[in-house]
């Protein structure tokens, strides 16, 4: 993993002859000293950002005592009982549930709104429209919180799921949208006009030639909504109540009352992290496309 | 706004082929029936709540959600913008913790996505650990630095006082506070602009470079001659992105401070702030001048980068 690059990218030098030419020597020690030295900082930044979670799951694995002592590195004897307290309190798995339930349905329920209008904006250069859409990114969200509360509160709905589903869905289709414009619009347009020659219609033609072609594109935009969505706090902190909390809610919830059970934090911590983790290895090369797509044109 | 929905597309670009004309005009109807749906769900998500905390900014709305209210005013800004005690500095502390976190995050992210940028075996595992912090649910990596640096017990201060470095409080301390939670959102979200960027380098032409490095430039020289300028324009779009989001930084902040940012407000950002008045304190009249403050803040912040980069890249 950490082994220096394998392509030669820099001076073209020729290996057999031994070069005679002193500046030419000193640049290739120093193109060599230079690969050591990659690879070594390439090292350094995976730990930086492994190391903090490879300390949570193994603290997820300790007694009290042990993670509370710091001299206890990653060799101990592994325990499942924070899994098994944090299991059998019930509050996790049932927040879970709502998760996965919220998640699902407003995930869905985006991609139905917002893959036709990606659609829309990536194949007819709507740019100007769709970026009315951005608006959704750059208010802060706590000033919506506020009238939405007001309203939500009114129609007696704060504590429902709907309410979750509808604030997690105002998340999510901007995301969807910003996602798929990128996709359609990468989509040649001779598809769709050579199936229009063919006899089907518009909508047609975005239904069976385009939307299938975008299947992996939508997967991923999903797959990135759902997770958001499991991350979400701050409207899930308003609007959900014991009944409906979602996980990160029921995790903040736990320090407040087991401020002392590190072990059980981490636990519960881990739980949740874990869902995410597999979507990130196994989507890896999807999601990284996902995040970044837009970025580039600006 | 609306008007600007309702307005006609654009006229097609001229290099766009005849053909293709006769395909969007046909398909004006479909794209608006396509577009419509989702369009109307954010617009009734955001533009009446933004107009209703404009209105709520002006009364004296407070208590229960129904209890009577009356306007008053230009009151309520008054008070927001006359508050030296809260206001000021929360303000104060979101421009420290947006500019100190994304300027960090740029730095960091670019050297790395330089270090990545040519191929190397394991590459696919590097760019999987990037998304982990990405993905994992921002309070649990609050709960987990919160152990992480705990002041008696956390790793942290057992390491530095390996190497001879004196104990710190971190998160438990008004000076540190910020600073460490500025460094954990530089953990957080560099991932993010290293990720950004590497979608922009992979972009650029190569010839440019290798005319640099016939020429006899020096690493440095071909980064900041050569790679740099092109980059440019993704280096904005991300610093926009990132300077959106973390000035409404919220998870991470109020779980690991708690309401109202921990004692003497340490960690309160406008974000922080401005929940605290709405859900703690349920002072919603001056919630909201504090909200309509902050967002056309945000608002110029935007508008100033989109046009300094347009600058930039010109």
């Amino acid at each position: 993993m950490s082994a220096p690059t394998t392509a030669p990218t820099t001076a073209p030098a020729p290996a057999a002859a031994p070069p005679v030419d002193p500046v030419l020597a000193r640049r290739l020690r120093r193109a060599r000293t230079g690969k050591v030295l990659k690879a070594v900082a390439i090292v350094v930044v995976m730990l930086v950002f492994l190391l903090p979670m490879v300390w949570m799951f193994a603290a997820a694995f300790k007694t009290n005592v042990q993670v509370t002592d710091p001299s206890v590195g990653l060799w101990f004897k592994p325990t499942l009982e924070n899994f098994r307290s944090v299991l059998e309190a019930g509050t996790l798995l049932r927040s879970m549930g709502n998760s996965v339930l919220i998640g699902v349905v407003s995930t869905l329920l985006s991609a139905l709104l917002a893959v036709p209008a990606a659609w829309a904006v990536g194949r007819f250069d709507m740019r100007r429209t769709g970026s009315l859409v951005l608006i959704a990114r750059i208010v802060p969200a706590v000033s919506l919180l506020v009238p939405w509360y007001y309203l939500f509160a009114r129609a007696g709905l704060v504590g429902s799921y709907t309410v979750l589903i509808l604030s997690h869905m105002f998340a999510a289709v901007p995301l969807i949208l910003w996602i798929m414009t990128g996709f359609f619009a990468g989509l040649p347009v001779e598809l769709e006009e050579a199936a229009r020659t063919d006899g089907l219609s518009a909508f047609g033609a975005f239904w069976r030639i385009s939307l299938p072609l975008a299947a992996p594109g939508t997967a991923t935009a999903c797959l990135l909504a759902f997770v958001f969505s499991w991350n979400n706090f701050m409207f899930s902190l308003v609007f959900a109540d014991e009944n409906t909390q979602t996980v990160p809610v029921t995790l903040y919830n736990f320090i407040s009352y087991a401020s002392t059970d590190w072990g059980g934090l981490m636990a519960a911590a881990t739980l949740i992290t874990v869902p995410v983790l597999l979507a990130a290895v196994l989507g890896q090369k999807y999601l990284v496309a996902g995040l970044t797509s837009g970025a580039t044109k600006g | 706004m609306a008007a600007d929905v309702m307005a006609p597309a654009r006229p097609t670009k001229a290099e766009r082929p005849r053909k293709q004309r006769t395909f969007e005009q046909t398909n004006r109807r479909l794209r608006w029936m396509m577009l419509a749906p989702a369009l109307l769900f954010v617009a009734a998500m955001i533009i009446f709540p933004l107009l209703y905390t404009l209105d709520l900014s002006f009364t004296d709305a407070f208590g229960a959600v129904n209890a009577p209210s009356k306007h008053v005013g230009w009151q309520n800004f008054a008070d927001a913008l006359g508050d030296t005690r809260r206001f000021w500095p929360a303000a104060g502390r979101t421009a420290v913790f947006t500019i100190g976190a994304v300027v960090l995050e740029t730095v960091f992210g670019l050297a790395v996505a330089m270090l990545l940028r040519k191929p190397f075996r394991g590459q696919r595992w590097f760019r999987t650990v990037l998304l982990i912090p990405l993905l994992t649910t921002p309070v649990a990596i609050g709960i987990l630095w919160l152990l992480i640096l705990d002041p008696t017990n956390g790793i942290a201060n057992h390491l530095l006082t390996q190497v001879g470095i004196p104990r710190q409080e971190f998160l438990g301390s008004v000076g540190q506070s910020l600073p460490t939670l500025m460094l954990i959102d530089v953990w957080q979200w560099t991932p993010m602009m290293t990720l950004l960027l590497l979608a922009g380098l992979s972009t650029l032409p190569e010839e440019p470079e290798e005319a640099a490095l016939v020429d006899g430039a020096t690493g440095w020289q071909r980064f900041r001659l050569v790679i740099l300028p092109m980059l440019l324009p993704t280096l904005g779009t991300a610093l926009v992105l990132r300077a959106v989001d973390a000035l409404k930084t919220f998870d991470l902040l109020y779980a690991a401070k708690g309401p109202g940012g921990g004692s003497d407000f340490e960690a309160e950002t406008l974000n922080v702030y401005a929940y605290g008045l709405t859900f703690d304190y349920q002072e919603y009249g001056l919630a909201a001048a504090v909200l309509v403050l902050f967002t056309l803040f945000i608002i110029g912040v935007v508008v100033l980068l989109r046009r300094s980069g347009k600058e930039s890249a010109a």
